[in-house]
Parts: structure tokens; sequence; C-alpha cells
């Protein structure tokens, strides 16, 4: 447990470093892509949903919180709650739907669902159609401190990420978490021991989708626009991704598995241009069938190996 | 002119057909993916970039080697085939014993390569492929136009939905892969090649999907994402429907293409989301699809 926290410490310090390494909006990315891949390994990870939608989640919130900076004028932490919000109620809706089916028929289910939002979103008149929601403006915190600046702005999207980061920490180890881990090692057993089992998928896939939608109001905030590249499926399928290059199910996991591809994404951009889907689906091939604990997990079992043997 | 809730009876009937056509698709491509879930419980995600390569390679085969229409339909879907046996062989085969999830997650991958690889040979306008000689035109039924290539499309999809059909529920191969599906050990214990059965299931699921594209090649156009616009739809169907019938895959594909076309005439804003609006009012009604059975 020690350790762990070590491990947590270490990485804060990494990132409060960071920005003066490396471009601050490039690790902001990073930043809100963890955020939202661990909300998504809370459901995939440890209680055992595959969601192939979550996109619907990152990008409403992420409409939701430019339109009402935009156009409303609210505050910034008024849109960041507003995204959050609406991807609460999304995913209690969704949610509802899709755990009435499992297994693979929840993977469809869910991103089906999300192609809905993604045709709703074409057609919807304040969505800005193919051109997104430009020109989102940041604000400021607490009415007084400008966020335009990126080095102020990094500050506080690592306050709010950590805040968050902290709060999937609490729920994988609490009680709640325990019974999440025992739904998806075993469902009919945590049935029979008198789980209500419907209900704890539910609350875990609202605040899935609730912290999922964080992510992608803050992505807004830090890009300063909302566009349909957020609501669709390869979203979806990017956030799996990093969450099985990092490690499904541990807690550091997703963090490092959106560091690697947003990095990796961001500098292939440039060099081999729609060849990036290839090498992502590359990596996808690779990850299930080379290296199923990804990252983190491959250097968990390392150490547990090697504590072992000593 | 006749009308119907105020919809001239011609304009009504052209979208019923193109409601039609879509339905065969989605018809063949859920057949496609029930033979394979049933038979490798993995939900084939390339499905629908295999579709897409289906409508690629007839395209290359006629502008690159000069085969027209009818030998792509006949060597396209072996090929697209040949592919899938491939897959199966050097990638799938290795899943089996896991959870069902990788299954899906490592076919998305494929799908991410294979149309990341067209999309970077060909762009993402279309290319355009022609409707064969003896199929173009319309035949004139005095209440309205039916253009062949429609009406093609939809008789050869009932056909093979059909043929398919037939083989696995009349023939005695058909018989091995119902017991296969069933218990797999014991299939392999009364001496039949289980394996050989679940690659030739992969690559027979898969050339329906090369089948489809080559008819879609010139309904829509030969496009790097006409798959996985409409795997997703696939997957709805598939949720409405449930895997357990192939009469059922084939009857909810076509219905759904139908309501589809209607709403185009009634009601186009929703034209593009009817199918997941049923598939969300099946599930509060009956979550395990109309043709399915709770596990």
């Amino acid at each position: 447990m020690r350790r762990d926290r070590l491990g947590y410490l270490a990485l804060l310090a990494l990132f409060l470093a960071a920005p003066f390494v490396a471009y601050p909006v490039l690790v902001m990315k990073v930043l809100c892509y963890a955020l939202f891949a661990c909300a998504f390994n809370l459901l995939l990870g440890y209680t055992g949903l595959l969601s192939f939608g979550h996109a619907a989640f990152f990008g409403t919130a992420a409409y939701v919180a430019g339109y009402v900076l935009r156009d409303w004028g609210w505050p910034t932490e008024a849109g960041l709650l507003a995204g959050m919000a609406s991807a609460l109620l999304l995913g209690w809706l969704f949610g509802a739907l899709a755990i009435r089916r499992q297994g693979i028929y929840f993977a469809m289910v869910t991103l089906a669902l999300a192609q809905m939002m993604y045709f709703f979103f074409i057609q919807a008149p304040f969505t800005g159609g193919e051109d997104g929601l430009q020109g989102v403006p940041r604000g400021t915190l607490l009415g007084s401190v400008s966020l335009e600046n990126d080095l102020t702005l990094y500050y506080v999207v690592l306050a709010i990420c950590a805040a968050a980061f902290w709060l999937i920490h609490r729920t994988i180890h609490s009680p709640f978490g325990q019974v999440l881990k025992a739904i998806r090692e075993n469902e009919a057993r945590a049935v029979s021991l008198g789980y209500d089992v419907a209900r704890y998928k539910l609350l875990a896939f609202v605040l899935s989708a609730g912290l999922a939608g964080l992510a992608g109001a803050l992505k807004t905030l830090v890009l300063n626009f909302a566009s349909l590249t957020d609501a669709h499926w390869h979203a979806s399928g990017e956030v799996v991704l990093m969450t099985l290059v990092g490690g499904m199910g541990t807690v550091l996991g997703p963090v490092v598995g959106a560091g690697v591809i947003v990095v990796l994404e961001n500098e292939l951009a440039d060099k081999v241009g729609s060849l990036v889907t290839v090498i992502m689906g590359a990596i996808f091939v690779a990850c299930v069938l080379l290296f199923r604990r990804g990252v983190v997990g491959e250097w968990v079992a390392w150490r547990g190996k090697r504590r072992t043997r000593s | 002119m006749t009308e119907i809730f105020g919809v001239p009876l011609p304009a009504l009937l052209g979208q019923l057909m193109l409601g039609l056509v879509n339905g065969s698709f989605y018809a063949v491509l859920s057949l496609g993916l029930a033979v394979i879930f049933g038979m490798l419980n993995i939900i084939n995600f390339a499905h629908g970039a295999l579709y897409m390569t289906g409508a690629f390679l007839a395209w290359m085969a006629l502008n690159y080697l000069g085969l027209g229409y009818w030998w792509s339909l006949l060597l396209v879907p072996l090929a697209v085939g040949a592919i899938g046996v491939a897959i199966e062989r050097l990638l799938l085969q290795w899943l089996y014993k896991l959870d069902h999830l990788y299954g899906l997650l490592l076919t998305f991958g494929l799908a991410l390569i294979i149309e990341g690889i067209f999309r970077d040979q060909y762009g993402i306008s279309g290319l355009p492929y022609d409707i064969p000689d003896q199929l173009s035109g319309a035949y004139n039924l005095g209440f309205m136009f039916l253009p062949k290539y429609r009406a093609w499309v939809i008789v050869a999809s009932l056909a093979v939905c059909f043929a398919t059909w037939f083989m696995i529920e009349k023939t005695r191969l058909g018989a091995y892969l119902r017991a296969a599906t069933e218990n797999p050990k014991l299939t392999q214990a009364f001496g039949i090649n289980v394996p050989l059965m679940v690659m030739l299931t992969y690559g027979f699921g898969v050339a329906l999907a090369g089948f489809a594209g080559v008819l879609a090649a010139p309904a829509t156009q030969v496009n790097p994402l006409m798959g996985s616009n409409l795997i997703i739809v696939v997957f709805a169907v598939v949720v409405i429907g449930g895997m357990g019938s192939i009469l059922g895959s084939i009857v909810t594909g076509l219905g759904l293409g139908v309501i589809e076309g209607l709403t185009k005439v009634y009601y186009p804003e929703a034209s593009a989301t009817v199918v997941f609006i049923i598939m969300v009012i099946v599930l509060m009604l009956r979550p395990a699809g109309l043709f399915g059975r709770e596990k």
C-alpha cells in the first residue's frame, strides 16, 4: 500500500513538472484522456462491463460545456458542471437500457446508443455540424484568475483530474468497489449473496459516464472547441485502446495508456497521415494477442514474481 | 395520383424498395454475424470492414484486371473468405479460451487496420462502380418504375440467405455445424474435425460480407467508410433480432430496412436514428430481442 502511495506521489510530481518540459496543451490533453480512460476502466476493469459507447458521454459533455460557455456566457465552473451533469443524466438513461443485456450484447447496445447520439449531434442546430463549436472561451477561475494562460489552466486541470482520480481510487477501494469486483468475477454468486446487481452496475455506469463527461468538458476548455470527433465511435475505441495498453483493472494503467496513445498520435499525425488508424489497429491486435495485461499489469506481475522468488 | 398520408404512391414505393435494398444488406450481414457468433462466440467487428473490402475487390478486379461484375460476384466472396480463413488461423484461434470480449477487441483492431489501409490508398471521396449492362434500366410496372438493379439486389440477397438457412438446417454439413455449436467437445469426440469447422464457418461468414460488398458496389459508391457506417446499424439489428435464429435475422434485417425507408418518406430527420430508437424500445419491452433466447 505504501509503495502504491509512493507511486502516486511520483506520478503527481511528474505531472507538476511536466509543463516546463513539454508543451502544456499536449500534457493537458493527456490528462483529459487519462481521466476519460480511468472513468472507462472503472466500468471495464472493475465491473467487467465493456462499454463501446463512452464517446457519447465525452462528446455530450464537450458540446454542452462548449455551448453554455460560449453562447450563454456561463462561468467556467458552471460550464464544467453542466457538462458533467449532462453526461450523468445520459449515463443514467443509457445505463438503465444497456444493463438489460450482458456481455457482448452490452457492448453492441452501448455502441448503437452512442451512434444514435452521434447522428443527433450531426443534425442538432446547436452543434455547428461538421465545424463543431469553435472558439469556446476559457473564462476565469472563481471570477478572478484568467485561464487564458496555458500554465494557469494546466494547474487547474491537474487539480481537477487529481481530485477525480482520488475519487475513482476511493471508489475502487471502498466496499462498493469490492461488490463491483465481485460482480466482475462471478455475477451469479453476487446475486446469490443478496446484492442488487443491476443497481450496482447502474451506479458504476452512471459514475463512469459522469467522470467521462468531466473529461470531455475539460477537453473543450483546453482545446477551445468541441467537435463531432469527440462523439465518434473512434473515440470510444480509443479509450478502450488506452485502457488496454495501460492495463485494465489497474489503477494507474489508463493514465499510462492515455499518455502513450495521445503522445503517439501527436507524434505520428504529421508523419504518416491517415495511416495513424492502421497503427492504432495494429497496437490493438498486438495488445490482445501478446500483451493482455498492459504496461502496468505486466509490471505488477513482474514485481509479484520477483517477490515470490526472493 | 394516388396518395398515402400525403405522399404520392410512386415515391412511397420507391423508398420502400430502397428500404428493402438496405434491409437485404442488413439481413446478409447480420446473418454472417450470427453464424460466426454461434460457432466462435466472437462478435466480428471486422465484418463491416470485410464488406467494404468486398466492394473494393470488385472495383479493383474491374479496373486492374478487367474482370466484370459477374466474375466479381463469384470470385470476390471466395477471396474475402480466404482472407477470413487467414485471419482465423493466424489471429482468432488463440483467443477461444479467453473472455469473449477479446474477440471483439481484436476484430475491432482489424477493422481499424483494414479501413485505414483503404483510406490511405483511395481517400474517402468514393469510387464509382457502374451497374452491369444486363441490370441497368428499370421495369415499368405501371404504377411505378422499378430499377432492375434494386430488384436484383433483393432477389440475390434473399437467395443467398435462404441457401444459408437450407445448408445449416437441412444438410448433413449443417447438422455437424449445429452439433459443434451446441457442444464442441462431444462433437470432436465423434470424430468431426471441429477446428476445421470453426475455420470454415468464419471463412463462410465473412464471405457473406464480401458478397454483400459486391452487391453494394454499384448500388452505393465504393467508399472506405461504407463498412463502419453500416456495421453499427447491423449491430443494432442483431440486438433487436437476437442471434438465436437464422430466419429471425433475415426477417429482422428486411423489416428494419423497410421501416427505415418509410421513415425517410414521412419523417426524414429520424431516418438515421430510427433503427436505434427501435432498439431502445425492444430493449425496454423484450430485452432478449425479438427472436432471442435469454441464456
